[in-house]
């Protein structure tokens, strides 16, 4: 910043102060452009009129990031085995359950976000899914998205079917044996592909660790993926208006980006303002 | 001078040779020859990798030893511009010709296809193969044949795979119905009926329909077999119902009602010193008649849902490998 008279103490104390707090976001960015990515994310132009119901994909992704996290803690805990405790003469994997429920701290409330959550996160995907459908927000160009979406879906309810299993009680077993064998009533390969996620000609230990397997690494891998891809073509495309908007149809000009005193990391740069510190340029940095 | 014509002045680059990678190829098969048979495949590898790496070495030493090195001239057709000065670019090469960067590009593709096809080949196939091989039968120690009297029914339920245990425990609905004689041997043969509880519209767990030991005032027998405890729970069925979607099948197992679409399974048995022992599950369209003199449509072991007979059976014609 250019100071006309001589810049007081204090004000130079300022300086210093910010430059110092701001450093290692610069660090950063100079190095990867990390900084200045976020910011685009963040910072990129929605319509006006966007509404609260353009939050449900958002939400959906709440919902994830929420089974992921309890997941992995879950897994520190869970023991896939189908064995009989010779103690107590009950399957293994069913009594690290009940560890989980009744002993372990906080064991209950992690379990249960993982249960409950695997709800919401079906249901947040299809109020997702029906905003778009209504807003028409699966049309060109966002036509690949939809499809995304749709996989995310089919890889959600997969993780579903996957994780009812786990648990290893009778409700787990039989909706297991149904769901497989509904799998294996689809003409020509659906006995084949009974028998793969069988692991064999009849439910077992195999089934539970292949399962245990699926459920926790392989299609979770795909789900990140997909919502990687997802992420990035809604950033590449951008948000749509809704069906009511008068701006979308060239009624009302849109309004003036909002510019406000101080940018920072929470508010935008406005524009023709000097080069704020996060927006150095490589190598310009004093 | 401009910086074009110095381009033109470099020294002829040596032809590329593929000398190198015979040799590359002969290490490999080598080192491969090592782990599988040493002595052929490493001797032929090793042999690959003499001859390539003296035709190699006779080429790069060539110039030391004297010998003419026949350079090819660079062939590029340089288009002119229209202003008669030649191009920065270099013009265009003919799609035939393999340039370097065009050998190199094709050389990664296929290379990295080549280590990705390696490493998922056999990963895919540990993922999928041990559930269709070695798919192994258990035959199941039921106890002494004095267990059933004739013509009483039996709720029996057993472990099918001791190694696997508790999990592998199965039930099946057993009559015996008397000896009946041979067709081909016409020698008089043990009959019984062992209907599989594992509903054919889904797989839930079918129930007889009828008061069980604890009502008719008989004991449930248990009896310690091979195959480890094995219960046997007296029964007077009219039929069987299944819990889940309401399949209900008459006393041979025909489907009467519900969503089933075709006869509960039956288990192959054999009289083993005595001893009734439980073979594989077959699969049944439907049964004419009862007991001993039971007419059974017989078929290939298939998985609940799955029409054996009719234009249904179309859709399954190929079973994934059963014991």
């Amino acid at each position: 910043m250019a100071y006309r008279r001589k810049p007081t103490k204090a004000e130079l104390r300022r300086q210093k102060m910010e430059e110092l707090i701001t450093y290692p976001l610069d660090w950063l960015e100079e190095r990867s452009g990390l900084v200045g990515g976020v910011r685009y994310f963040l910072f990129r132009n929605v319509p006006a009129d966007v509404n609260w119901m353009q939050t449900l994909g958002s939400a959906a992704l709440t919902a994830f990031l929420v089974q992921a996290i309890t997941g992995v803690i879950l897994a520190m805990y869970y023991t896939p085995s189908a064995a009989t405790d010779p103690a107590t003469g009950k399957p293994v994997a069913w009594e690290s359950i009940v560890n989980i429920t009744d002993h372990v701290t906080m064991g209950w409330l992690v379990r249960g976000m993982h249960r409950w959550g695997a709800s919401v996160f079906i249901i947040l995907m299809f109020l997702h899914m029906g905003r778009v459908f209504l807003f028409g927000a699966y049309k060109y160009p966002r036509e690949l998205n939809w499809i995304i979406g749709v996989l995310i879906l089919v890889m959600g309810m997969m993780e579903g079917f996957t994780g009812y299993l786990l648990p290893w009680d009778q409700t787990a077993y039989w909706a297991t044996v149904v769901g497989i064998n509904l799998n294996g009533t689809a003409p020509f390969l659906g006995p084949w592909l009974a028998q793969f996620l069988r692991g064999g000609q009849e439910i077992g230990g195999d089934t539970l660790t292949r399962f245990y397997s699926l459920h926790m690494l392989v299609i979770p891998g795909a789900i990140i993926a997909l919502i990687t891809l997802h992420l990035y073509l809604v950033i590449r495309l951008g948000v749509t208006s809704p069906p009511w908007s008068k701006e979308a149809a060239g009624e009302e000009p849109a309004e003036e980006e909002p510019v406000s005193l101080r940018p920072g990391l929470t508010r935008p740069v406005p524009r023709g303002a000097g080069a704020s510190p996060m927006q150095a340029e490589p190598g310009g940095r004093d | 001078m401009n910086p074009d014509e110095m381009a033109e002045q470099h020294e002829p680059e040596p032809q590329p040779t593929l000398w190198p990678i015979g040799f590359a190829i002969g290490v490999a098969v080598l080192l491969v020859g090592l782990v599988i048979n040493p002595l052929w495949i490493s001797t032929i590898g090793g042999a690959i990798a003499v001859v390539f790496g003296f035709l190699w070495a006779r080429e790069a030493t060539a110039e030391l030893r004297g010998e003419p090195i026949v350079v090819e001239p660079e062939r590029r057709e340089l288009s002119a511009s229209p202003t008669g000065q030649q191009e920065v670019m270099p013009a265009p090469v003919a799609d035939t010709t393999v340039t370097r960067s065009r050998f190199l590009e094709g050389a990664t593709l296929g290379l990295g296809g080549v280590i990705g096809g390696l490493i998922t080949v056999p990963v895919a196939g540990f993922a999928v193969l041990p559930g269709f091989l070695g798919q192994k039968q258990h035959k199941v120690d039921l106890g002494p044949l004095s267990m059933f009297p004739l013509g009483e029914w039996f709720v029996a339920t057993f472990v099918v795979d001791p190694a696997q245990g508790e999990v592998s425990r199965r039930t099946a609905f057993i009559r015996n119905n008397g000896t009946v004689a041979d067709p081909k041997t016409k020698k008089s043969v043990p009959s019984f009926t062992i209907i599989s509880n594992h509903c054919v519209h889904l797989g839930c767990p079918v129930q007889a329909n009828g008061p069980t030991g604890a009502i008719l005032g008989k004991p449930t027998v248990t009896e310690r077999t091979k195959n480890g405890k094995v219960k046997l729970d007296p029964v007077v069925p009219a039929g069987y119902g299944c819990p889940c979607h309401g399949g209900q099948y008459d006393i041979e197992g025909n489907r009467i009602a519900g969503p089933p679409v075709r006869a509960l399974d039956r288990y192959a048995f054999e009289i083993d010193n005595g001893r009734l022992t439980l073979l594989s599950t077959y699969s049944v369209s439907h049964v004419d008649g009862t007991g001993a003199g039971a007419k059974i449509y017989k078929y290939q072991e298939s998985g609940p849902g799955e029409h054996l007979d009719g234009p249904e059976q179309w859709f399954y014609p190929l079973q994934p490998p059963h014991h």
